[in-house]
């Protein structure tokens, strides 16, 4: 199993964007997934990688796949076949609040907050997998547990400056606008301290103020934290200013790969986007 | 205004999220468990120790117990009758087997026990959920009181199929037995009431607190965050049926004095204590308090107005009571769904533009 892991890490030498950001080895590869429900075919032998550092979009029309994707990468979803390697390792088999412990954490196209606790509270269990005390430590709040709450919601306050939700944080979820809870959300996950974040479709049903609200808190995550972000988006004007490198799929099959302007010109990717004759 | 939420500044994160972050609330809770511990021990009559307040904190336990469960955990149980009737045979099991033990030891011991039972029965909410996750729990209400009465082993092969507490003391105090003062009974259920309040309130408040409401709110995601679905569901059943078994060996030791499976822990009881945990408030433990409060003082209430003041009889104002408590369940839950906390909150919130709410 080693030389391939050198292999794969070789083979993506670091570089400084131009932008002055890092790019380092390969966080995340994809081998050869496929993933089945029953007769339907989701994805299609698709590879790609995603290197540390890096602002990976995943693109493509309704249905094609790209959900499935990143629920497959999440552990969510286990391939028929293909591999998933991540930090040099093949990832066994796993229930999905394992793979949450290697350091991966997600955002939902449709929002997946816990309604009925408040912004902080939301926010304090992205730090769940850190938290070390007893069920007794708890129950007494005694030894551990007190110091615990105290340092991890210091953690979790320098995320809610960093995202602008001071002012919101005792309010219950459930009563939130629909662009804020989306922005709690990718706290919730911020909190974790991923290796690698997996947004899927932050900018859906936003307006433009919001979306570029959004697309900044993203380039600085990236910028401040050095986390690799892959991200599903439908808006192209974001994907193509945000992203380093784009992968496009289309009926569970990846038609380009590329920097967003290779992906542009991409014959294929066009076709899939406007539609083609057929003759 | 005397009572006011502004101006009361926190300068560490640990002041930010104790239980009473307002000042006067702070004192309020001191006042009255200075007035529950101290007054009322001296001034308690045994009418008011056995249809009021002893009764109520027993079932307050109970309610937090089954509020662990439902109303953090999201996981619906109709077994509580069933997991006090654990509670209530382990403490006279282990008090008859080993006098020399206090029995209030016996009772966490019981409330141990429980745990076990609780978590034995939660196993299928690994893979059910809602209402047949309600019927599941079900069978065990209906398995553990056959249990308890088929095997006489249980009730130590006693002729009449009863449990009998035994005498007990605590530091020269009766607190168990025919014997046993108003004011004894009472403070045994208040300490426990306070402490296991105490220890449920540090629970929700934390990372496992967290978990439930995580798992409560929307599994899937809990999982993808890091939560183990086993053992959050299974904690949740434990504390649950920790606080549900402690309750059931208090009533049975400290305020029946004597039990029989099916007559005391009936499917009746589940539905009561369930019915507290849904008046009250799903996931609070004010909620549980005050949902125990309300369906243990408003029969004893209507029964003084309609037999004391009006002068009905007796017979007819029982069945009219029956038919009063289930309207104004009806009533409550209409007007607020979650339960009496939420009217509190809202009140409180009402209260504070009031008069001028615009």
């Amino acid at each position: 199993m080693m030389p391939q892991t050198q292999q794969a890490a070789t083979a993506a030498e670091p570089y400084i964007t131009p932008d002055g950001r890092k790019i380092g080895g390969v966080l995340m590869d994809l081998r050869n997934i496929t993933l089945r429900f029953g007769g339907v075919t989701a994805i299609k032998d698709i590879s790609f990688n995603i290197r540390e550092g890096e602002i990976r979009a995943i693109i493509g029309p309704n249905g094609a796949g790209k959900s499935s994707m990143m629920n497959v990468m999440s552990g969510f979803y286990i391939p028929q076949e293909g591999e998933v390697w991540f930090r040099g390792e093949k990832r066994p088999q796993m229930r999905p609040y394992k793979v949450a412990r290697l350091g991966l954490a997600r955002t939902f196209q449709n929002i997946a907050l816990f309604d009925g606790m408040s912004v902080l509270d939301n926010i304090m269990t992205g730090r769940l997998t850190m938290m070390k005390s007893s069920l007794l430590e708890q129950a007494l709040w005694w030894g551990r547990a007190e110091a615990e709450e105290n340092r991890h919601r210091e953690q979790v306050e320098k995320i809610i400056d960093f995202l602008e939700i001071q002012n919101i944080r005792k309010t219950p979820v459930g009563r939130l606008p629909y662009g804020l809870k989306k922005r709690v959300e990718l706290a919730r996950a911020l909190a974790a301290e991923p290796k690698l974040l997996m947004l899927d479709e932050p900018m859906a049903g936003m307006n433009v103020e919001e979306k570029e609200d959004m697309s900044r808190f993203i380039l600085d995550v990236n910028d401040e934290f050095g986390t690799t972000i892959a991200l599903i988006e439908h808006d192209m004007g974001v994907v193509m200013d945000l992203s380093d490198r784009v992968v496009v799929m289309d009926y569970g099959r990846k038609i380009g790969d590329g920097t967003p302007d290779e992906v542009r010109n991409n014959q294929e990717v066009i076709d899939a986007y406007l539609g083609v004759a057929h003759d | 205004m005397l009572y006011r939420e502004a101006g009361d500044f926190k300068t560490s994160y640990r002041d930010d999220s104790q239980t009473f972050p307002l000042k006067l609330d702070r004192w309020g809770y001191y006042a009255a468990l200075a007035v529950a511990f101290l007054v009322i021990p001296f001034v308690i009559t045994d009418y008011w120790a056995n249809s009021v307040l002893v009764p109520f904190l027993i079932y307050a336990i109970a309610a937090l117990g089954l509020n662990i469960l439902t109303g953090y955990a999201g996981q619906v149980s109709l077994g509580s009758g069933g997991f006090m009737a654990v509670g209530a045979y382990a403490s006279y099991k282990l008090a008859t087997a080993f006098p020399e033990i206090s029995i209030l030891i016996h009772v966490l011991l019981a409330g141990g026990i429980t745990a076990v039972v609780g978590v034995l029965f939660g196993l299928p909410s690994l893979r059910i959920k809602g209402f047949y996750l309600a019927v599941a729990t079900l069978a065990a209400q209906f398995f553990l009181v056959w249990l308890f009465n088929k095997v006489p082993w249980f009730y130590n092969y006693s002729a009449s199929g009863q449990i009998t507490v035994p005498e007990r003391s605590f530091l020269g105090w009766i607190i168990t037995g025919p014997q046993t003062s108003a004011s004894a009974k009472y403070l045994v259920c208040l300490g426990f009431a306070v402490l296991l309040a105490w220890v449920a309130r540090n629970l929700t408040r934390g990372t496992v607190g967290r978990t439930w409401m995580a798992i409560r709110d929307m599994d899937i995601a809990a999982e993808i965050i890091g939560v183990n679905p086993l053992t959050a569901k299974m904690t949740a059943f434990a504390v649950s049926s920790f606080f549900i078994g402690v309750a059931g060996a208090l009533l049975f030791s400290v305020y029946l004095g004597a039990a029989e499976a099916s007559e005391t822990f009936g499917i009746n009881k589940s539905f009561l204590v369930l019915f507290m945990v849904i008046i009250g408030g799903l996931g609070s433990i004010f909620g549980s308090f005050a949902g125990a409060a309300f369906l243990v003082l408003l029969p004893v209430f209507l029964k003084n107005v309609l037999v004391g003041s009006l002068g009905w009889p007796t017979d007819l104002a029982a069945h009219l009571e029956l038919m009063i408590v289930g309207a104004l369940i009806v009533f409550f839950l209409i007007v607020e769904p979650h339960g009496l906390a939420q009217l509190w909150r809202v009140t409180k919130e009402k209260l504070r533009l009031w008069p001028f709410p615009h």
